[in-house]
């Protein structure tokens, strides 16, 4: 009976049925991080120009001050997580594995590290523009894990018309389910939110995409709409990647976005329901982004837990209070085990960006044997904007780069499926990406050489 | 906190489904195992003989193949097992046995060593075996002993041990087979007998019925495109019943044409060859319709009797052209005619 329901539930086509493995964390309540005495706020962890620094060496800030402006339109603003001073601006390791320039601040140990400038924010009366502003210079990305600056995403493009507003509450990936207890914990935060994103998109309706894998989140916040507003949650099949936009709208709306075109071309705007929690915050009660809510999980991890950890933090301090990494981990991830990035040094800063952190052990992490694509039509069924990874997968191996393009390798959104369903344990996904940046980085030398 | 140990670096997806091409391969290995058993029930142990040469040929010429190539032997793929199972289930259960032993050399060597192995045979190996067979020895492949003689368990036939290159010699030897019996003697073997494996044949060509239950088992377990034997199977059924219904006395009835012959141990095992045959559903529906017509068109018309063989080998040669035609609409392109 209940496997009939679940088939009724609305979904995109193909994608995969990976185990969730969120039981470790799914009922544990969100706990703060206690504050870390040294904090390390890289001014790029968001896609688009990294922010421009505002403190010098030696400046006291306070938590919540602004620390760096947003260095133009599709770049964000920082803030101090912590009361303190700013002990260095350097180059340091950032979990992508680059170095990026990052502001250092030390605790201050006196301080009670109360919010410094508590107040509601009125945004009943501001415009459009207006609000589009106070939250690109709140700091905010989307917190699913690509850090895409959620203010470029606000603003309509001339002659284009946002109707949905859909918040993403997926959290396909297995393992985490730090959005799932924002949407337990903090339902009038994200109500608050989407009043105030449907108000500047002057959108007609908003749907929360949820799949069935977290029932009391679908129950609660179907319960708690407010009467006065004009949307609905939408159960999903649990499926990878449902999270990904396209996959979204499409499961949603029954609506595919164009080719090389964005959600707003089909009237829609995707927002995560995390950072429209986190919006909703701000306008309450006027603190920033400043931490974000992080699952710790994974076999490799001794407590498992989701935490409110300050951006920053080094990931060693977090680690430590979850009871230290076991014996036999042999892998720390950035994200998911779809499409998470694996740290080699544990010296690095908790970004905005980081929804978990997932630590696997030798019995997940093996090295596995590879055999030839036997063309089983696995990755063909999986992929899910219906690519032929097998034929882009035999391509890439021979290099033909044209060939690809012309097998629509661009429109990959590299969620992984084809990879993870492939008996031949052939890397695909790990091909695909090489060979979008190389032919992104031939299409751009072109149009140098013409211009 | 610290480590004093290397952390695992690659790309992500960090998790896989963990099916196995071996493992896949080893439960097509299983699913034949009830059709080979039935064929060594119905004809015997020169059926055994011929089923374990054929089995043993191929697979040591993959291994000795893939070490003469300074490679790391590739048998524990299973793959060269199933070729040497299908290869040995095509031919005569009185084979001599230094042909089997040849054919399964060709099979491997030919049909798919030299494209590169596994993966990248264009035709079905165990078939490039038989066909080369049936050109070099046609007078041995379309003698039949017959099924369930008395003495089936204790004499192995004549023929199995003949000297290499040496004329075969035949003691018992069996009528026509239902499809030749059909062809130039008109007589037609009842639908029942045929699908329970009560004829004569090869010696896989028997047991529908354990032929479809192997292929029902993979279908199940996703190891096998369905709509490959369904597009086949239905194809020959509407075309021969369409004959059939224009002129009965000449033409088989639909049932007789799906259950005779190897048309079925072709269809869900030979036809479906992953390798050889289209990725899409709808590639794979073409090419099934395509072999189903050519299997009618080459039995009613041609010079043979039987024409699996030939069909699939010949839909084997369409397959990357039918990829390459049929391809899936990528995700926010045009469908045909009509909007994104």
């Amino acid at each position: 009976m209940l496997s009939f329901l679940s088939k009724t539930l609305k979904t995109f086509r193909h994608g995969i049925h990976p185990g969730d493995y969120k039981d470790l964390t799914r009922d544990l309540d969100i706990a703060r991080l206690p504050f870390s005495d040294e904090l390390t706020i890289p001014l790029s962890q968001h896609l688009g120009a990294p922010s421009r620094c505002l403190v010098k060496v030696g400046d006291k800030v306070n938590r919540g001050q602004i620390i760096a402006e947003p260095a133009g339109f599709v770049s964000i603003g920082q803030h101090a997580p912590v009361t303190g001073t700013v002990k260095a601006i350097e180059m340091k390791h950032h979990p992508s594995g680059k170095m990026v320039e990052s502001v250092i601040i030390t605790k201050d140990p006196f301080s009670p590290q109360t919010f410094y400038n508590e107040h509601a924010m009125e945004w009943e009366n501001l415009s459009p523009d207006e609000l589009i502003s106070l939250i690109q210079h709140g700091g905010f990305v989307g917190l699913g894990g690509a850090a895409f600056p959620t203010h470029v995403k606000l603003k309509t493009p001339e002659g284009k018309n946002a109707r949905f507003l859909i918040v993403n509450g997926v959290e396909c990936e297995p393992y985490l389910t730090s959005d799932h207890r924002v949407m337990l914990e903090q339902s009038a935060d994200i109500f608050l939110g989407i009043r105030i994103l449907l108000k500047i998109l002057g959108a007609e309706k908003f749907y929360i995409g949820i799949e069935n894998n977290k029932p009391d989140a679908i129950a609660l916040l179907t319960k708690n709409i407010p009467s006065d507003m004009n949307g609905e949650v939408v159960a999903l099949q649990t499926k990878y990647p449902q999270g990904a936009e396209k996959m979204l709208i499409e499961a949603v709306l029954k609506r595919e976005v164009p080719s090389g075109k964005l959600p707003i071309d089909v009237e829609v705007v995707v927002q995560n329901s995390g950072t429209i929690a986190g919006i909703g915050m701000m306008f309450r009660f006027g603190q920033p982004l400043i931490e974000r809510v992080v699952t710790i999980t994974g076999p490799g991890i001794n407590n498992p837990a989701n935490l409110l950890i300050p951006i920053g933090t080094p990931l060693t301090d977090v680690l430590d209070y979850c009871g230290g990494l076991k014996e036999n981990t042999r892998q720390v991830l950035f994200g998911g085990p779809m499409m998470g990035a694996p740290q080699s040094d544990l010296d690095v800063p908790i970004l905005k960006g980081t929804s978990g952190i997932l630590c696997l052990t030798d019995e997940e992490v093996t090295i596995k044997e590879e055999f030839p694509c036997i063309r089983c039509l696995r990755c063909v069924d999986a992929c899910p904007v219906y690519l032929n990874p097998s034929r882009l997968g035999a391509l890439a191996k021979t290099r033909d780069y044209e060939g690809m393009l012309e097998y629509h390798v661009m429109d990959c959104v590299e969620c992984g499926s084809c990879s993870y369903v492939c008996p031949s344990n052939i890397p695909l996904v790990q091909r695909f990406r090489v060979s979008k940046a190389l032919l992104r980085e031939k299409q751009a030398k072109a149009v140098k050489k013409s211009a | 906190m610290s480590l004093n140990k290397t952390l695992n670096i690659n790309t992500s997806p960090h998790i896989v489904k963990g099916i196995r091409t071996d493992e896949i391969m080893r439960n097509v290995v299983w699913a034949l195992i009830p059709v080979a058993a039935f064929s060594v029930y119905a004809f015997g142990i020169s059926a055994l003989f011929v089923i374990i040469t054929a089995v043993v040929s191929s697979v040591l010429t993959e291994h000795l193949l893939c070490r003469f190539a300074d490679k790391e032997s590739t048998i524990s793929d299973w793959s060269a097992t199933i070729t040497g199972l299908l290869f040995g289930l095509t031919l005569p259960p009185n084979f001599p046995l230094w042909m089997v032993f040849s054919g399964g050399v060709i099979a491997i060597a030919l049909g798919k060593y030299i494209f590169g192995g596994l993966g990248y045979n264009v035709f079905n190996p165990a078939l490039v075996g038989r066909a080369v067979l049936q050109a070099a020895f046609p007078v041995a492949i379309t003698t039949w002993y017959p099924a369930f003689s008395a003495d089936r368990f204790t004499t192995i036939s004549s023929s199995t041990f003949t000297f290499p290159f040496a004329q075969p010699v035949y003691d018992i030897v069996s009528g026509a087979t239902p499809l030749s019996a059909f062809k130039f003697e008109r007589i037609s073997a009842s639908t029942m007998d045929l699908a329970m494996g009560l004829t004569n044949g090869s010696s896989g060509e028997t047991s529908a019925f354990l032929i479809l239950l192997g292929g029902l088992y993979l279908i199940y377990r996703k190891m096998m495109d369905w709509h490959i034997p369904v597009a086949m199977l239905g194809s020959v059924f509407l075309l021969s019943g369409l004959l059939h219904l224009i002129d009965a006395e000449h033409y088989a009835s639909p049932l007789f044409m799906l259950f005779s012959g190897g048309l079925m141990l072709g269809a869900i095992f030979m036809a479906t060859d992953m390798v050889a045959s289209p990725i899409t559903p709808l590639g794979a529906s073409v090419y099934g319709a395509v072999i189903g017509i050519l299997v009618v068109v080459i039995r009613t018309w041609g010079g043979l009797p039987e024409g699996v063989m030939y069909a699939i080998l010949l839909g084997n040669a369409l397959s990357p052209h039918i990829d390459s035609l049929i391809r899936p609409r990528v995700y926010g392109t045009a469908r045909k005619g009509g909007q994104a």
